[in-house]
């Protein structure tokens, strides 16, 4: 799946315009804790989050995400987009709960991430 | 000072090798975690991991060593007064130490355990708090060793090799 595709399926906003939703997302985490983030050692992820601080940013510097989708119509602040867009990280916003953009995602064949 | 030991199956040797004569580091890095300071906390990994990607470490123990630092970082800011990360970058390996100023792990064993945590209010609202900070870094770690006390400075450090 590309994220042009997932952005359609979750209705979703992309959140700075230069980003690359060209690319191939293989695999999904979801999660509002930090520490859990942290288990996607294994390949790099799509996260799927309710948490919109800086440090949600910085935990692309350490697993490499593909990209994060804010859910619950959630939108970080602009220093938090710069700091997105600084990285080349793709982030998107939708209105859907974290629930049902997993289910979404799942039933359209992306599967989870190792862990 | 209590003190807590962890080496993964198949590293005694190697990490023993080292403890008896760790030799000179190619690389070293110092950075200050100050209290509760979560904008910054995490840029001291972040700059490890790359530094050692331009190394060429391979891209899955990169991944493992910045959790285990980032892991031990936050916990600096969130848990203590403030401390110091020191970064020593060998040919086949890295040391991370944090040497924090208190106030000290009350009981290291109960510490580990998953899902136990003493983060407080602030921390738990920036997604903090899961009490997996250093179970995370012991799953990511060839070796790992903590010395601290109720009331005292807390040590933690990591050995992660390369291959």
């Amino acid at each position: 799946m590309t994220l042009r595709e997932l952005v359609a399926l979750l209705e979703g906003e992309v959140l700075f315009p230069e980003a690359d939703l060209d690319r191939e997302v293989p695999c999904a985490f979801a999660s509002d804790m930090i520490s859990d983030i942290l288990m996607c050692t294994k390949e790099p992820t799509l996260l799927l989050t309710g948490l919109t601080n800086n440090q949600v940013i910085r935990l692309s510097d350490m697993i490499d995400l593909t990209g994060i989708v804010f859910v619950r119509g959630k939108r970080p602040l602009q220093d938090v987009i710069e700091m997105a867009a600084e990285r080349g990280l793709p982030i998107i916003t939708t209105k859907f709960t974290l629930y049902r953009c997993s289910g979404i995602l799942f039933n359209a064949g992306l599967r989870s991430c190792k862990i | 000072m209590a003190e807590y030991w962890y080496i993964a199956e198949g590293f005694e040797n190697r990490v023993q090798e080292y403890l008896a004569d760790n030799g000179d580091s190619e690389v070293d890095m110092m950075f200050t975690v100050p209290e509760k300071d979560f904008n910054t906390a995490g840029k001291g990994s972040s700059e490890v991991k790359n530094l050692l990607k331009r190394l060429g470490v391979d891209s899955e123990v990169l991944r493992r060593i910045a959790v285990a630092s980032y892991e031990a970082e936050i916990n600096v800011a969130a848990h203590s007064h403030g401390g110091v990360m020191h970064s020593a970058v060998y040919d086949d390996h890295i040391h991370i130490r944090f040497e924090d100023e208190g106030p000290g792990i009350a009981d290291i064993e109960q510490a580990m355990i998953p899902g136990f945590s003493t983060a407080d209010e602030l921390a738990r609202e920036l997604g903090f708090g899961a009490g997996l900070g250093l179970p995370n870094i012991k799953k990511n770690s060839d070796a790992m060793h903590i010395v601290s006390e109720k009331g005292s400075s807390t040590l933690v450090e990591f050995i992660i090799f390369f291959s």
